[in-house]
């Protein structure tokens, strides 16, 4: 095994979604092979034999497609490299000595349920209330049955690849929730499936993010800089074009 | 008000209005920076007083002002508004916070710029804009608008804080004609990178323009 590092960390300790948080110090000495919640789980195993609490956060896959780890990292969702989840993050990212600063999501939107686990229930509300298509029971379709530009398909893809995680939210200065929902319109926009729904989705989506609270963007492109799965920003522009064409439309 | 309503009550039609509220502005800064800088044919003021002239006494241009000021009301409460709003988005802060690793400073001060530029406006409509619609009407006033500028810029703390201006303009610029394209929706891998170099390039050739009229009044470079 390789020389460990030892790292200081100061997490956000919070009991439940209504009690005060505050920040709590702890001494870790970690693998640089270590991904940053394995480093965690060291951490618990440390407090778990102390007896204390051990700090909650979320995670599921650990691969970087489940966008369950909403940890801010010195100040950065998902911490200082570009392009990855926090589980995809490595200790070889930070030197020996360093003091790392952990926190939830922040927003109103964002309930902290505990320590550094948050509640993006709101997400799954906005995509409730447009996010889907519509299609006929019976046998199932053939692939390819409906045709599909290669290029189109591929926007499509590539605003798919959302992990629903709430990095843009976090990163947003006013919370908010565009690019999340500029993705998943952009992409049901672009493909032959979502066109039932076009301009309904859109109106119904924004207005369901409106009333969750979440902030107006001010295209400051700090949501699609930290975005895990890279998101362009191009897709605020086009959730913009199809709200204002469905609104003058009467939607 | 049924179809346009949203421009006033949803996020994103607010910021429809406020980009389309912006370009317009945009367009104005254009003409009088345009007007403005007849001063540098440093002929007296003789090209620029005849030009401020045209624009102060043609009514399509003063029914054009009146728009502007609706459009300029518009741009400021909904700026205001929006700004007061979205800071209360994020009632618990970070504790530690890395912005300028994910975005510019100024595109994140627009709030702050925007109000800088508002008390400047304030300052600068009481210079001019007051005296030469009002004040003159009133006393039969024989001082031409370049006379004016001469003995408004021989003061220098107004020279300061046009300059101060003029750089809370160059950067409310650089984020904002690029920004309202973006909110109309107009993002292109082609035309984006050029809108956002015309943006800059704009931005700074209009507010170093505009600095440098109280500047070379105060310093008589031009006469």
């Amino acid at each position: 095994m390789e020389k460990g590092i030892n790292v200081t960390l100061k997490v956000w300790r919070q009991k439940n979604e209504t009690s005060a948080g505050s920040f709590e110090t702890y001494k870790v000495q970690a693998n640089p092979d270590m991904s940053f919640l394995e480093m965690f789980d060291v951490l618990n195993e440390q407090l778990i034999t102390e007896g204390k609490d051990p700090v909650a956060f979320d995670h599921d896959c650990r691969e970087g497609i489940c966008g369950m780890c909403s940890m801010v990292i010195n100040g950065r969702p998902h911490g200082p490299k570009g392009g990855i989840t926090t589980c995809q993050l490595h200790m070889r990212s930070f030197k020996d000595g360093d003091i790392i600063v952990v926190e939830p999501f922040r927003a109103n939107s964002f309930g902290v349920i505990k320590d550094l686990s948050v509640d993006r229930t709101a997400f799954d509300r906005i995509i409730a209330a447009g996010g889907f298509v519509s299609v006929n029971t019976g046998n199932a379709v053939d692939a390819n049955n409906i045709l599909i530009p290669k290029e189109i398909a591929d926007k499509a893809f590539e605003a798919a690849t959302c992990i629903g995680c709430g990095a843009c939210v976090s990163a947003c200065k006013n919370a908010s929730a565009m690019l999340f929902v500029g993705a998943k319109v952009t992409q049901l926009a672009l493909l032959p499936q979502g066109k039932a729904e076009r301009q309904s989705r859109v109106v119904a989506m924004v207005n369901q993010m409106d009333a969750e609270g979440f902030g107006a963007c001010t295209n400051t492109g700090a949501c699609a800089a930290e975005c895990p799965k890279e998101i362009p920003l191009s897709v605020i522009a086009t959730m913009n074009r199809e709200y204002l064409a469905a609104k003058l439309n009467g939607k | 008000m049924k179809i346009f309503g949203f421009l006033f009550q949803s996020s994103i039609g607010k910021k429809i209005m406020m980009s389309l509220t912006g370009l317009f502005l945009i367009s104005f800064l254009l003409v009088h920076c345009g007007v403005n800088a007849m001063i540098f044919f440093n002929d007296g003021g003789e090209i620029f007083n005849e030009a401020a002239e045209f624009m102060g006494t043609n009514w399509l241009i003063r029914t054009i002002e009146v728009g502007l000021f609706v459009f300029l009301l518009i741009h400021i409460i909904q700026g205001l508004y929006l700004w007061n709003d979205n800071a209360k988005k994020r009632k618990e802060k970070y504790g530690k916070t890395a912005g300028n690793a994910n975005s510019t400073w100024y595109s994140r001060s627009m709030g702050l710029l925007g109000t800088l530029l508002l008390l400047f406006l304030i300052i600068h409509l009481r210079h001019f804009w007051v005296i030469s619609r009002f004040t003159d009407v009133v006393t039969g006033g024989e001082q031409t608008l370049y006379e004016m500028m001469k003995e408004v810029f021989a003061e220098p703390w107004v020279v300061a804080a046009y300059v101060l201006g003029c750089i809370s303009l160059a950067y409310h610029l650089m984020h904002g004609f690029q920004s309202a394209f973006q909110s109309l929706g107009i993002n292109h891998p082609l035309y984006t990178p050029l809108i956002q170099q015309i943006g800059n390039g704009f931005a700074i050739v209009v507010s170093v323009l505009f600095a440098a009229m109280p500047v070379a009044m105060h310093f008589n470079i031009v006469q």
